[in-house]
């Protein structure tokens, strides 16, 4: 079939969709709210992004742009360099390794794994952090950031879906 | 023609993989190279995340502004409907400030005359930069904050950073136009201080919970929940007399502070140069260029 240039580059940005929202989502996450106890609490929408692509749309999302992703987000958050790039990658690819198992299913069974990809990256983070300070840092704050990821997880995926379905069909 | 197609597709599947799978591979060792490294404190990653934090503080600061419109027009409501109740208690507090300022045009004639009678050399002059709060505390397990303000401004690791309540934290890395904070509760905080009333010194430490902890104090000393605490000014950190926080809680050797800042509501923060030039004793800094 023959493409003009025009339509090319559409397809192209199209195609620049996931990562596109997922780098904007880490961009926003570190913006100042001034609501008190949310720099804290603040749901890890960037885990949301990575979770949903990897499942519908695991070609439009690549490896190295997962890994720039986390190191944007340790620039931003003040982390060491290379831990949040590394949860990513493992969420990256524990999800990868199961995207059959999720593709067809219900919304709750979906909801439910990610219930279990937070709590696992939560303590990855948690444990890194704490590895790399040499002390126990208090986990508390982080189970409540992963209850609010888990809470606003349908939200979230509601904009994926519909973005998904207005934008990347048949891209 | 078909054929064909289909075994150069059966060929490349397999390769493709066994690339991806060595992308991967090499990321995830990446980020742990990443990880010791910073450990090490290797600078030319602190440049590259200064560098990086540059990059993106201009989307930050753009970013932030709507945020930071839509609470301040919710602060406008909440004080249109207090207008009257405001009024007489900024009149109460306009008189009581008055007396204030007398006493202290007294106190600072006076005291200009004892200094000249004592041959009193004055501390360093301060300079100050007036800064945005363009990104907020790190997520769940790191205190820290980004400002607009970097190299460019005059900003230099180890500056105190202050609002008209008081200490918020110590620029530990600077860029061109953006510095990250750390703030006194994070987790590698320690903060040379003093318990204003009977100026005996500690050390106050963050754990990253909202109230840090006073540590490092002489056994002896009694320590009553509202003293205030300031800073001390020994190991050349910050100068001393910057307020810091009031004593909330005292449990044996277990002393918890309530810093006068209110974390939620930083908006502009004011950069102090003292000319103390951020000197760290590391006995002090755990790790002050970790972060």
């Amino acid at each position: 079939m023959y493409t003009t240039f025009w339509q090319r580059l559409d397809t192209i940005a199209r195609r620049m969709l996931p990562v596109a929202v997922t780098l904007l989502l880490a961009l926003f996450a570190g913006v100042p709210f001034h609501i008190p106890g949310f720099g804290e609490m603040a749901p890890a929408v960037v885990l949301i992004s990575i979770y949903y692509w990897t499942i519908f749309r695991p070609d439009l999302l690549p490896t190295p742009a997962v890994f720039a992703i986390g190191l944007v987000q340790d620039v931003l958050t003040g982390t060491p360099l290379g831990v949040n790039a590394l949860v990513l990658l493992l969420v990256f690819a524990v999800v990868l390794g199961q995207r059959r198992f999720f593709l067809g299913k219900s919304f709750l069974v979906m909801w439910w794994g990610f219930l279990l990809i937070v709590a696992g990256a939560m303590a990855g983070l948690w444990m890194i952090l704490s590895s790399l300070d040499g002390t126990i840092i208090n986990p508390l704050p982080g189970v409540f950031q992963g209850a609010l990821t888990v809470a606003v997880f349908p939200l979230l995926t509601w904009v994926f879906i519909r973005s998904q379905q207005a934008l990347l069909r048949g891209v | 023609m078909k054929q064909r197609k289909g075994s150069v597709l059966r060929l490349a599947t397999p390769v493709k993989v066994l690339v991806q799978r060595f992308a991967f591979l090499a990321l995830i060792a990446a980020t742990f190279a990443l990880m010791m490294l910073g450990k090490a404190d290797v600078v030319v990653l602190e440049r590259v995340r200064t560098v990086a934090a540059d990059a993106i503080a201009p989307i930050l600061d753009a970013l932030s502004r709507p945020a930071a419109t839509i609470s301040e027009m919710m602060d406008r409501v909440h004080q249109i409907a207090a207008v009257d109740a405001e009024n007489a208690r900024l009149r109460a507090e306009n008189d009581r400030l008055l007396n204030w300022q007398h006493v202290a045009r007294q106190l600072s004639a006076e005291n200009t005359q004892l200094k000249s009678l004592l041959n009193f050399s004055p501390a360093a002059a301060q300079s100050f930069v007036t800064a945005r709060v363009i990104a907020d505390a790190g997520g769940a397990f790191v205190r820290s904050l980004l400002v607009n303000a970097g190299e460019h401004e005059g900003v230099k690791k180890g500056n105190a950073v202050v609002t008209g309540d008081g200490l918020v934290g110590r620029v530990v890395t600077v860029g061109d136009r953006a510095a990250r904070v750390l703030l006194i509760t994070d987790l590698n905080s320690r903060i040379p201080v003093e318990i204003e009333s009977s100026r005996e010194q500690a050390v106050l430490a963050g754990d990253n919970t909202d109230l840090p902890e006073i540590v490092h104090m002489a056994d002896h000393v009694t320590v009553a929940v509202g003293d205030r605490v300031i800073t001390s000014g020994s190991a050349g950190v910050f100068p001393p007399g910057l307020p810091v926080g009031v004593v909330t809680s005292v449990n044996g050797s277990d002393i918890r502070v309530q810093p006068f800042i209110e974390w939620s509501r930083l908006e502009y923060v004011r950069v102090v140069d003292f000319g103390t030039n951020g000197i760290l004793l590391p006995s002090i800094e755990r790790s002050p260029a970790k972060r």
